[in-house]
């Protein structure tokens, strides 16, 4: 190839890891928008407060620990070669051309700096997770110190263990954007959060049975959801790593619409699921139900067609339905369907990838979804049980029924509507 | 002279003050309100599980009529105001012992 050429393709996929990058910075606002709507008004200012804390403190960790962790290489498979450290690094263009001259299949064909860029954005996803499952109850401040064991080295771990060459990648687990890296470790840190925490004042009534407590401003989470649908084609679309040629924007290009439709299976298949379980369309399940589609795609959205795409998505989102109802039941209390959304979904997302890609199988697909649930889960209940005896997690009763707004931020999100409203 | 207070369903605020402007009152105070009678709450249903709502929305209307209003002001927003459906709200009578109208100073039925 001409140099030209080479330097256009490097620039050009390294643009498009970048713009991927930003559309999943984006999710944030995504996760930040969907829990405040999801949650009382009184809970408001704190939920946006952990929310934008959480992104910043996933880009501090991962840049001091978490990238080099996860990508700075491991003899073995297990454990990294080094814990801390700067693993960031361009390829000079004369690195870059004269391994294009020596092998024109496999070159360094996009920014270093570009992959941490794309990296760490996903660190924060999986963090925004845990934010919804815990709102209204948590300490703030015992939430962001989580925040920072979670993403400085519980994530990047088995991070490494898949996309950083390790021993789940040799043992053929495949996970293509992160149904299991990123969304299924996001869900088990929250249900290990969860159950340690407990339920918000008023969930259950005395005889057991489930009282709702209905969001506060349902257009606030119809936006979040959007949000995350147009972040995650920078979620998918991205983790195909290249778009440079005929080949791989095809590639790019499927996954798109693969992602794209089963979102749409997804969300068509909860408000139906809902309607025939509760008599009503019920646009929260709806929501969960965007999501759940788009978690399920998410482990493989490259070989199946659209068609089995939307089928993909339309089992996440019936599975989603009855898996919310079913944690109610269980008295585990996550006001978004986070752990529902991201962990019952993220390991159908997992098993689905059998369906379409001959390179899978059954076995290493359940390995790595026990190997990564028992990390995260075991690693993350430990921390919660640690910082549960130090410092408590949970706000006190009087702290709760006035709104976590008052007691953590002091500061309430709607001041002018306070009197006359309880 | 009295102080008729009508508890009404909030959709129904317009028929009433039309019927009541028709039947000459010039004068209407309106709140929104909450409250419960024999139709109590209701229950909302969210993810899958009720919650009960105890108070429902209502409006308040409170209009101050002459002794000889007070029948037919009664019978306009009892006509205007029925469904026929639990929940229709209720008419309470009081009496009122002055009515002063602060930009002319006039008091009692000339002041109505």
């Amino acid at each position: 190839m001409e140099t030209d050429v080479i330097e256009i393709k490097y620039a050009l996929d390294t643009f498009y890891f970048l713009v991927c990058g930003a559309l999943v910075m984006w999710m944030a606002a995504g996760f930040t928008m969907l829990e405040s709507g999801l949650v009382r008004a009184k809970n408001t200012t704190e939920i946006l407060t952990k929310n934008v804390a959480l992104y910043a403190v996933s880009c501090v960790m991962y840049l001091l620990m978490g990238y080099t962790i996860m990508y700075g290489g491991s003899d073995g498979g297990i454990l990294p070669d080094s814990w801390f450290g700067n693993s960031i690094a361009n390829a000079t263009a004369e690195e870059v051309l004269a391994g294009a001259a020596a092998d024109a299949g496999d070159y360094t064909y996009y920014s270093g700096a570009s992959d941490f860029f794309f990296q760490v954005v996903f660190v924060a996803t999986a963090m925004s997770i845990v934010s919804g499952a815990v709102a209204e109850r948590m300490k703030l401040w015992s939430f962001l110190a989580f925040a920072v064991v979670m993403t400085g080295v519980i994530y990047p771990l088995q991070g490494m263990w898949k996309w950083g060459g390790g021993f789940l990648d040799a043992a053929g687990f495949l996970d293509f954007a992160g149904s299991g890296v990123v969304h299924m470790t996001g869900a088990a840190a929250a249900l290990a959060a969860v159950i340690l925490l407990g339920a918000r004042k008023g969930k259950y009534r005395a005889d057991g049975s489930v009282n709702a407590i209905p969001g506060a401003n349902m257009p606030m989470a119809a936006l979040g959801m959007f949000i995350l649908w147009v972040g995650w084609f920078g979620f998918n679309g991205g983790s195909e790593l290249k778009v440079s040629d005929i080949g791989e924007a095809n590639a790019v290009a499927d996954i798109f619409v693969n992602t794209n439709a089963a979102a749409c299976g997804g969300l068509i298949a909860a408000l139906i699921t809902a309607r025939f379980m509760f008599g009503k369309a019920d646009l929260t399940m709806a929501i969960n139900g965007a999501l759940a589609g788009l978690v399920a795609i998410t482990a493989e959205p490259l070989t199946p067609g659209p068609m089995l795409s939307t089928l993909i998505g339309i089992i996440g989102g019936t599975l989603v339905v009855f898996s919310v109802v079913t944690f109610d039941k269980l008295k585990i209390d996550d006001p978004v369907g986070a752990i529902s959304v991201h962990g019952v979904v993220g390991i159908w997302g997992l098993l689905a990838v059998c369906l379409s890609n001959p390179d899978a199988s059954l076995s290493a697909q359940l390995m790595g979804i026990g190997v990564i649930f028992a990390w995260v889960f075991g690693a993350s209940l430990l921390v919660w049980f640690i910082l549960k005896a130090a410092v408590g997690i949970r706000v006190s009763e009087e702290d709760e029924y006035e709104g976590v707004d008052i007691s953590e931020c002091g500061m309430e999100a709607y001041p002018e509507f306070v009197s006359g409203t309880k | 002279m009295k102080m008729i207070t009508a508890v009404i369903k909030p959709f129904k605020l317009d028929d009433v003050r039309e019927a009541l402007a028709d039947i000459g009152v010039q004068g209407l105070t309106v709140t929104e309100v909450k409250g419960f009678g024999r139709q109590k709450g209701h229950t909302e249903l969210y993810r899958g599980a009720e919650y009960v709502v105890d108070f429902l929305p209502k409006v308040k209307a409170e209009v101050a009529v002459t002794d000889e209003m007070v029948d037919g002001t009664v019978e306009a927003i009892v006509n205007a105001a029925q469904t026929g459906k639990i929940g229709d709200g209720k008419i309470f009578i009081s009496e009122l012992n002055e009515i002063i109208r602060i930009r002319t100073g006039e008091t009692g039925d000339d002041a109505v």
